[in-house]
């Protein structure tokens, strides 16, 4: 049984620290949908999303209410809709807006799956596929795309990471008037998961159960404030009190999950352990790095406190799920985490400081706007550069970035909501595009070969 | 099914009066109080059966958190479960 002091501090975890969760996220197969004609599957698509979802938003208010933990967002994620448009690649947009439109029908913010996976080639289809991303996401609201271009087995398919390279700034480009948030619902991974629940990544992969529930919490703020009373604490405590405080955040998630899985008839997926911020003060994981004793984030020691953070979270949280996966650690996007954005503005963090904490983090060079004139193959280097680092690493990395249409260092990106601010970060100038145009595969490294 | 009552703010009168008249008129059962009060903050605890409740868990936490508002102080009520699963092993 509990004790009193414990129900004190849940409440006050919800009231002062925004203790969440932050989304509930129903992954659905849409391979039963394939049918002849794109508008045939397309219908088949709206009815099967709306159908097998219009229960989350309730459901969701539901166990909100009952548990007192806000449930922040509801989402879907859907088998990458490459697969189920192989045969009609250039009408692939049709099913996108239908997705979209059942997203709005459902009253969810975020529809995840307008996606490929091309780690080791790109067929004929997917090429077809991969360039009506930038019209789709700008014609539609709610829906998020993905493309999963290396991998550790497999290697990079850098054709895909110069194609992704364009897609980004044509993206960004078609929605100008809205500070190109077109690329802010694009992903490009290395070691994509096919159970994140988090949005713009999420896709349902084929090898899941028709009907899934995956939940990925939060608590950033619950985490500084564990760590604010103990401001003398060495690292090997500091790494503890984390722990301690993830297993209890992840306890929460855990509940919701069941809760959730059971009364949505899916099947129980995983908790994703991630420390996700929002734009909110005192929701910011940059806040705990500074906490644990950098005085800015990105300033030396950066990376180090955040290994430490990212590998507390995950043996805390771990312990407390009896099925853990998605992408579950500290995720560090620039416009979505007051502190990340402070640290920018001041010229505190760089990009390539950034890079340097994807090594150690889950996710990658997350929400970060550049200068809208970087050339597609300067993006692409990037895109190599972070999928490098996942495919050397065994670990999943991405490239979330916003070539703002028309904007230079010095301005800034708004999209508002969960995405935020950003300022329009510097970019390195120096010509990247003789490695892009040289195409091919980067191999897969040695350590890959396991069997 | 059991509920926590959390009721926390500035000590005033009539507080537990009020609570309780609220659960006994939602067909809540009340199986153990504890209050404390540091100088001026009044914290009560309350664990109460709502298995012959008229209304749904959800909806009654909705009814206590305004009429937390009407009175003043905070008042939550949530299922045991979330105390039970962030707290034990």
């Amino acid at each position: 049984m509990f004790s009193n002091k414990e129900v004190l501090e849940t409440i006050a975890m919800v009231e002062k620290e925004h203790l969440d969760i932050r989304t509930i996220t129903l992954g659905l197969s849409l391979l039963t949908c394939i049918r002849d004609t794109a508008e045939e599957t397309a219908n088949k698509v709206y009815d099967l999303v709306c159908k097998k979802g219009e229960n989350i938003v309730k459901t969701a208010q539901t166990l909100s209410g009952e548990y007192g933990i806000p449930i922040v967002n509801k989402r879907i994620s859907v088998t990458p809709v490459s697969i189920i448009t192989a045969a009609f690649p250039e009408k692939a947009p049709l099913v996108g807006k239908a997705l979209d439109n059942a997203a709005k029908t459902l009253g969810i913010d975020f529809l995840g799956g307008y996606s490929a996976l091309v780690h080791k080639a790109t067929a004929d289809y997917e090429r077809i596929f991969i360039r009506t991303i930038p019209e789709v996401l700008a014609s539609t609201e709610r829906l998020c795309s993905s493309v999963n271009v290396g991998s550790t087995k497999s290697g990079i398919n850098m054709e895909a990471v110069k194609m992704l390279g364009e897609v980004f700034k044509e993206a960004a480009f078609l929605t100008k008037d809205k500070d190109g948030i077109g690329a802010a619902k694009l992903v490009a991974f290395c070691n994509a998961v096919e159970d994140n629940p988090f949005m713009a990544g999420a896709f349902h992969g084929v090898g899941e159960a028709d009907t899934v529930v995956n939940v990925g919490v939060s608590g950033p703020g619950v985490v500084k404030h564990a760590l604010e009373q103990l401001p003398e604490a060495d690292l090997t405590e500091v790494a503890e009190q984390i722990k301690r405080t993830a297993f209890k955040i992840t306890r929460a998630g855990q509940l919701v999950a069941k809760e959730a899985s059971k009364r949505l008839n899916a099947q129980f997926g995983i908790v994703d352990l991630s420390l996700a911020p929002t734009p909110a003060m005192g929701d910011s994981v940059a806040q705990i790095l500074e906490e644990i004793g950098i005085q800015t984030v990105g300033g030396h020691g950066t990376t180090a406190a955040l290994a430490l953070l990212n590998d507390a979270v995950k043996k805390g949280g771990v312990m407390a799920s009896s099925r853990v996966g998605g992408l579950s650690g500290a995720f560090i996007p620039v416009s979505e985490d007051i502190g990340m954005i402070r640290a920018a503005e001041q010229g505190a963090i760089t990009l390539d400081k950034l890079e340097a904490m994807t090594c150690v983090c889950s996710v990658g060079l997350d929400m970060i706007a550049i200068p809208g004139d970087t050339p597609a193959t300067t993006i692409a280097a990037m895109i190599a550069d972070e999928a490098a680092i996942g495919m050397i690493n065994n670990k999943t990395t991405a490239v979330r970035i916003i070539p703002a249409p028309g904007k230079t260092v010095g301005d800034e990106v708004s999209f508002g909501g969960l995405l935020g601010r950003a300022p329009i970060m510097p970019v390195h100038n120096c010509d990247s595009s003789r490695l892009i145009n040289r195409g091919g595969n980067i191999p897969a490294p040695i350590h890959s070969f396991k069997n | 099914m059991r509920a926590v009552v959390t009721v926390t703010g500035k000590d005033k009168k009539g507080i537990i009066a009020k609570i309780s008249a609220f659960l006994s008129e939602k067909g809540a059962n009340i199986q153990d109080i504890s209050q404390t009060i540091l100088g001026e903050y009044f914290a009560m605890i309350m664990i109460v059966d709502i298995s012959a409740a008229t209304e749904e868990l959800s909806t009654l936490a909705g009814e206590c958190a305004k009429l937390g508002k009407e009175i003043g102080m905070s008042v939550y009520m949530q299922h045991e479960d979330i105390f039970n699963a962030m707290h034990t092993v």
